[in-house]
């Protein structure tokens, strides 16, 4: 009986109705947060003494780096549980999980560039947090590509969840290895601002836009998992019921 | 023909069976046993799901519901199971660089057994391939690689043995010959499960039609 | 209990056995990356310049890249034939567990790819004017790294068996998986030649094989179980 909630937890059908009921509050929430935390951050927040106005970025770019990574293993641990419990609605989550991840990161590499050319003089640099994002970066495409080649849809989310089971014990051997790399090879360069050392004035910003990145990561998952299910259960007797009623209401 | 006595009677039953294909139902409530010395012909037409069944029944895939039996054990997970089961799929596994001798070894091998000299010899004789034992796979033709790989079946001591189109490439002699095979096996208890197109003719021949588990227009789709 | 270890060390037995005949008789295919590695290091002066400081100072990189991109070469093949002539599924059906039967491939693999690329790996050095006390840091670093190589590159083989234009998706979910082994291997050459001590550098390496022993065959055997059945 315990375990009841769990199996429904795996069921398409109720993660959809569930979250259309939450996202009437939490959609508009998570934009709010975005739009209140990147406003503090990109207009209200001391200019920086070093880097003038430039270092604002960071309210983009570091909220999105912490997520990229977080969403790895977000997207890894769904498709291990999809593996293991032989469910559907993980391996949605999990499809979805590396699109998001792959433009997060892949925001995250724009920004950091953009803000390497006033701070380094290039856009692209051969540091060790650049070059692991780029990494993360082909390892959530590998996965994105693994899952559109295959014939059966099937086939394609344990074969998906496989890798990247073996991607969670290969990043952080990557991120050690890459760091290390660069300790050695470590050319002279301005070091950034240490997060210990930032202002509380421009802290708080920062730690709003990371829960704003958090809800809003939350909300595009919900969002790309909904469609993700659509596509996938279009020929079930639910969805062709839901379409129906959709398009009555629209016709009233 | 095992080396030992089995306490449980060979017997494959199925219950309440559906196999999937995509999210596309290809049959459902599927119920049958197997018993000893049954020889099972699987029928349906193109795309019924006779190639999923039998790579289900061998345990190669799970089902989407439903359990098989061997001996009254589910299969799933099952390692005995996979030892007393023979599976020959519509490919050949032969190697073309490989001789006809070191192809029906490695697979015997394979499968945890070293046959002798002779018993090669024998098993090569009776898909008359024994002039061929040391010529490479490359230079034969399609019909004898196939038979290459059912020499393994005078090798084989499973009980059960799944074949998915066995007869294909073989010519009518050599199919005359394999019946005579399913019968002996049948004989000494075994079980076959197959597939073929053609007509068989055989005493223990049972046939399984697919067509008649095809699921409901309602739940064709999961 | 005796009996059982015998039955298991048969499986692994028989197939790089069959294995190794198999790529003997096809010897022409093995000697591919050899080749490849033998010619990409011939361009490499020709390309750059020729000048032994120029190129000692990049033979420990340049070395291990080009036996990093000569392993993934033939890499595509390592289980397609097995996939189409339905070898994969008695693999599947043997007695024994199929992560030994893999293993045994993965061996063969390594044996006829990574040893001999190690092996020729000191005469290509010295082409690329490697200074001295690079060269044992370089065969024992390829081969532990060449063997790391083998296992993760068999799981991107297992994945993309049963699809037709796999290689590119290979290299995708090879290469990043790869990076870690390059660095340490690079800079262990890069150690043994600025004159330190490379064993950290060997025992990390070494390490890696560890976990990839444990982690890798279990990974490819169950990706074949999806992969064999399409």
């Amino acid at each position: 009986m315990a375990w009841q909630w769990f199996h429904k937890l795996g069921s398409p059908r109720w993660f959809y109705e569930k979250t259309s009921r939450w996202l009437t509050w939490f959609a508009p929430l998570s934009v709010a947060l975005l739009l209140v935390g990147l406003t503090w951050g990109l207009a209200f927040a001391p200019v920086d003494a070093k880097q003038g106005n430039s270092y604002r970025i960071i309210y983009i770019h570091m909220p999105a780096a912490v997520l990229s990574l977080a969403g790895y293993y977000l997207m890894a641990i769904a498709g291990g549980i999809g593996l293991i419990w032989k469910m559907k609605l993980p391996f949605m989550v999990m499809q979805s999980a590396a699109y998001v991840g792959a433009a997060l990161t892949a925001l995250t590499l724009i920004t950091g560039s953009l803000w390497g050319y006033p701070t380094w003089g290039t856009f692209w640099e051969w540091d060790a947090r650049n070059i692991f994002m780029l990494i993360l970066l082909f390892l959530y495409l590998s996965i994105i590509m693994l899952g559109r080649v295959y014939p059966v849809r099937e086939a394609a989310d344990k074969a998906c969840a496989i890798l990247a089971l073996v991607g969670t014990v290969n990043v952080p051997i990557i991120y050690k290895s890459v760091d290390w790399w660069y300790s050695l090879h470590q050319p002279a360069s301005i070091k950034l601002t240490g997060s210990s050392s930032i202002h509380p004035s421009m802290l708080y910003p920062l730690l709003l836009c990371i829960v704003a990145y958090y809800c809003f990561y939350t909300l595009s998952l919900i969002l790309y998992t909904r469609q993700e299910i659509l596509a996938r259960e279009a020929r079930t007797k639910w969805v062709s019921e839901l379409v129906n009623t959709q398009s009555s209401h629209t016709k009233d | 023909m095992s080396q030992w006595e089995e306490p449980a009677p060979n017997e494959l039953s199925i219950s309440n069976l559906t196999c999937t294909r995509e999210d596309r139902v290809l049959f459902t409530q599927l119920e049958y046993t197997c018993c000893a010395g049954a020889v099972l012909q699987v029928l349906g037409f193109n795309g019924a799901g006779k190639t999923t069944l039998l790579h289900t029944l061998a345990g190669l895939m799970p089902p989407a519901s439903g359990v098989i039996r061997w001996r009254g054990e589910s299969i799933a997970g099952n390692r005995s199971y996979t030892r007393s089961l023979f599976y020959l799929g519509h490919q050949a596994p032969v190697k073309p660089a490989l001789t006809v001798a070191e192809n029906i070894q490695w697979l015997a091998r394979l499968r945890g057994q070293s046959p002798s000299a002779e018993e090669l010899c024998s098993a090569l004789e009776q898909v008359d391939l024994e002039a061929y034992q040391n010529t490479s796979c490359g230079h034969l033709s399609a019909g004898q690689k196939r038979r290459v790989a059912l020499a393994q079946l005078y090798l084989s001591a499973a009980p059960l043995w799944i074949l998915d189109e066995p007869f294909t490439a073989i010519d009518k002699e050599g199919v005359g010959r394999l019946q005579q095979l399913l019968a002996t096996h049948a004989s000494h208890g075994g079980i076959s499960v197959l597939t073929s197109h053609q007509p068989l003719r055989l005493e223990n021949l049972h046939t399984l039609d697919l067509a008649a588990f095809q699921p409901d227009e309602a739940c064709a789709y999961v | 209990m005796s009996e059982q270890s015998t039955v298991t060390t048969s499986a692994w037995r028989t197939i790089v056995a069959r294995d190794l005949k198999l790529i003997w008789r096809q010897r022409t295919d093995v000697v591919n990356p050899l080749v490849f590695y033998l010619i990409t290091i011939t361009l490499l002066p020709l390309g750059v310049d020729p000048s032994r400081q120029f190129l000692g100072s990049i033979a420990p990189g340049m070395l291990w890249i080009m036996a990093l991109l000569a392993t993934l070469l033939s890499l595509d093949t390592l289980f397609r034939s097995d996939y189409e002539d339905g070898s994969l599924i008695q693999f599947q059906l043997s007695a024994e567990p199929l992560f030994l039967t893999v293993l045994g491939k993965v061996t063969a693999y390594w044996l006829t790819t990574g040893l001999p690329l190690s092996l020729i790996s000191p005469v290509l050095a010295s082409m690329l004017a490697l200074p001295d006390g690079g060269y044992i840091a370089l065969m024992l670093s390829l081969l532990l790294g060449t063997a790391i190589m083998s296992l993760i590159g068999a799981l991107g083989a297992a994945l993309t068996v049963c699809l037709r234009a796999g290689g590119l998706v290979l290299t995708l979910i090879v290469m990043p998986l790869y990076l870690p082994v390059l660095i340490i291997g690079a800079n262990c050459v890069g150690s043994a030649v600025a004159g330190f001590s490379f064993l950290r550098e060997l025992a990390l390496l070494g390490a890696g094989l560890a976990i990839a022993l444990i982690v890798m065959p279990a990974a490819i055997a169950g990706a074949l179980k999806i992969s064999a059945n399409q």
